[in-house]
């Protein structure tokens, strides 16, 4: 059953310049259980869909389409039900742990707050769960570090606490934006393996959004490539990775230094930098850094092409592609 | 045998922590215990290891913006520690720095030719169409248009900024840039460009970097030599391809295993470092690593390892370096 259906989901952010739309056209299917990534750039409009989900866009931003969670639309929700919805539901951990929690209150407190909202707990009893939830998510002496404010905890144990707060409520989707992008490589580790064994103990979906192939490879069933508020591929993580069709995936892959890869090898750039997206093309986002870009690129938006299985490629030329893939890379 | 361009002996920075009490004994952050090594002309060393081991206290060090304990640090055998600013400022044209965050390392107020020509202050008599032409040559040489010395640094992208940084530091013509994680604020695709900038204009100037960086793939895509150093002390040091082959140290092998692999497949059976860095204030016995190590025995809480040989021009501090292989296997 599917449990998270977004359909057609555009966001426009209206700015002096005028309306920038950070978010076009995007469709995610997501069944209970499930882990999806989200893969792009700075401006890709990954978190944008992340806060589009959450119902927490800026002033400035307008969502159109459906999000679909269990049948409701949460378009159509009042602020007042998004409440109820919010933290109970969906969950979300933001990147950066020091400015997403509270540093007035102890984080005991913090923890404490949905449990009293949503699941109507005493103060007593939702303490005891807030030592609970400390303990779960790996926290040395919960007891003593409810008490605790954040600036008392390292990096990794604030963003212990974020996961924390977020699995208080039991929700059903919990949304990861960039979770250990400030974190150092081990305390990566140990915060995704946490996560990752929490999403299966407790049966949650997960959508994990992060600038960094090698975290979502590792971490997702499903991913989504986004370029320019655009899907520009997607498909089953442990399928996709040999077979990174889209000038634009293949480009991101080989720019990316991997352990392993040695000294002689020169590094693939993308020439040119994300797109503007106040002017975007009408056609193909990535026509302008686009080594096959046509024509035809820069004037229609290309439609989304299946390949084997569930993997889905959005290019109007997809054979030179797969060439170019074969061949040696796209990007000389 | 080319000429040794940074030369760092026994260096030490106890930051002094504020009294608990008045007659409480003084306390201090140990940043930097004694670290030691030496770069040689054109080529990159590369520092790596987890926020707290002391790598940016190291290059602040070496770029003498603070006062160091003890120890010494040589540039083109100039002693820089201990000098007054006075002293110091005809021989920074020798070492220039670049930032990691490329919005905060700029001031807004300035436009990109003035930011640029800054450090040429510190190189006198030089009249202004020089300072002119030095400006747009360095801004060509970084891949910037020699117009852009008249825009400010808002107009400018992520990766375009830390090419002006970049140009601040190359216009003194330095024989040593220090480079304290310089790309990881950029996106993956800007990241190389900047990435294989850096490695152009070693090629073309022959400039000598000491590159600081928790990314490890980045560090073994443009350092020659390195060094992982945790809780103050260089716990392993040799060359690139050494070390990533073959880690003495089992701090090294866990670092490399813990970058993630983007690649299809199930996950790589792997050790896990427990906790993260603690213990910069105490002064312990035995090895720094022991609470966290997954093969720590006796020896290592009673003992401090040394650094000792294990293989050319590879040195590591751990009582069981040939051991460090057979970790995970079972």
């Amino acid at each position: 059953m599917l449990l998270l259906d977004v359909e057609n989901l555009n966001v426009d952010l209206a700015t002096t310049k005028g309306p920038a739309r950070a978010v076009r056209n995007l469709n995610i299917q997501l069944k209970k259980g499930e882990t999806l990534g989200i893969v792009g750039e700075s401006g890709c409009g990954k978190s944008m869909t992340a806060l589009a989900l959450m119902g927490l866009l800026p002033d400035n931003g307008t969502a159109t389409g459906a999000i679909r969670l269990g049948g409701d639309n949460l378009l159509e929700k009042s602020e007042a039900d998004m409440c109820r919805i919010r933290g109970n539901r969906i969950a979300m951990i933001f990147q950066e742990p020091m400015t997403s929690l509270n540093p007035v209150h102890t984080v005991g407190r913090q923890i404490m707050e949905p449990l009293r909202l949503h699941r109507g707990m005493d103060k007593k009893s939702a303490m005891e769960e807030a030592i609970r939830l400390l303990d779960r998510v790996g926290i040395p002496n919960p007891a003593e570090r409810v008490r605790n404010y954040p600036h008392q905890l390292s990096g990794g144990q604030r963003q212990r606490v974020m996961i924390a707060l977020a699995l208080s409520c039991a929700p059903d989707i919990l949304i990861a934006d960039e979770p250990t992008t400030a974190l150092d490589v081990t305390i990566q580790d140990q915060i995704l393996d946490l996560i990752q064994t929490l999403v299966e103990e407790e049966g949650m979906s997960l959508v994990l959004i992060s600038h960094d192939l090698g975290v979502i490879a590792e971490n997702t069933q499903k991913v989504v490539v986004m370029y320019g508020g655009t899907v520009v591929e997607s498909g089953e993580t442990d399928n996709i990775f040999d077979e990174l069709t889209h000038p634009y995936t293949q480009g991101l892959f080989a720019a990316m230094p991997k352990v392993g890869m040695g000294r002689n090898k020169r590094l693939t750039t993308i020439p040119g930098t994300v797109p503007d997206l106040i002017n975007l093309p009408k056609g193909c986002t990535f026509t302008d850094r686009c080594p096959l870009a046509t024509d035809k690129c820069r004037d229609t938006v290309p439609d989304i092409q299946e390949m084997a299985g569930t993997h889905r490629v959005a290019c109007h030329h997809m054979q030179n592609a797969i060439t170019a893939r074969e061949t040696g890379g796209l990007y000389k | 045998m080319s000429k040794t361009v940074l030369k760092v002996t026994d260096l030490v920075r106890h930051y002094p922590l504020p009294k608990e009490s008045l007659f409480g004994d003084q306390r201090y952050v140990y940043a930097l215990n004694g670290v030691s090594f030496e770069i040689k002309e054109g080529s990159s060393f590369g520092i790596v290891g987890e926020s707290g081991c002391g790598k940016s206290t190291l290059a602040r060090n070496v770029m003498a913006l603070e006062e160091t304990d003890a120890g010494s640090v040589q540039i083109l055998g100039n002693e820089v520690v201990g000098k007054s600013f006075a002293e110091l400022r005809p021989l920074r044209q020798h070492f220039q720095m670049v930032f990691q965050d490329p919005y905060g390392s700029l001031d807004p107020h300035h436009t990109v030719g003035r930011i640029v020509a800054e450090p040429l202050t510190a190189v006198d008599d030089l009249g202004k169409s020089e300072r002119e032409a030095r400006v747009s040559e360095v801004l060509s040489s970084v891949g910037l248009k020699p117009t852009d010395a008249e825009k400010y640094p808002h107009e400018f992208s992520g990766g375009q900024r830390q090419r002006i940084a970049i140009a601040r530091a190359l216009i003194t013509r330095p024989a040593l840039i220090v480079a304290d994680e310089p790309v990881s604020a950029l996106d993956v695709s800007v990241q190389a460009q900047v990435l294989n900038l850096l490695r152009d204009l070693q090629d073309e100037f022959g400039v000598t970097y000491m590159f600081i960086s928790h990314d490890l793939a980045v560090v073994e895509y443009l350092c020659d030599e390195m060094a992982v150093m945790y809780l103050g002390s260089v716990v392993e040091k040799g060359r690139t391809e050494d070390i990533y082959s073959n880690p003495a140290h089992p701090y090294t092998r866990i670092l490399l295993d813990a970058v993630p692999n983007p690649a299809s497949g199930k996950k790589r059976n792997r050790i896990r470092l427990e906790g993260g860095v603690t213990g910069q204030t105490e002064r312990r016995q035995g090895c720094s690593f022991q609470d966290r190590c997954p093969m720590a025995q006796d020896k290592c809480r009673a003992e401090a390892p040394v650094l000792k040989t294990v293989g050319d021009d590879h040195i590591a501090a751990c009582h069981f370096s040939d051991k460090v292989n057979e970790l995970g296997a079972g």
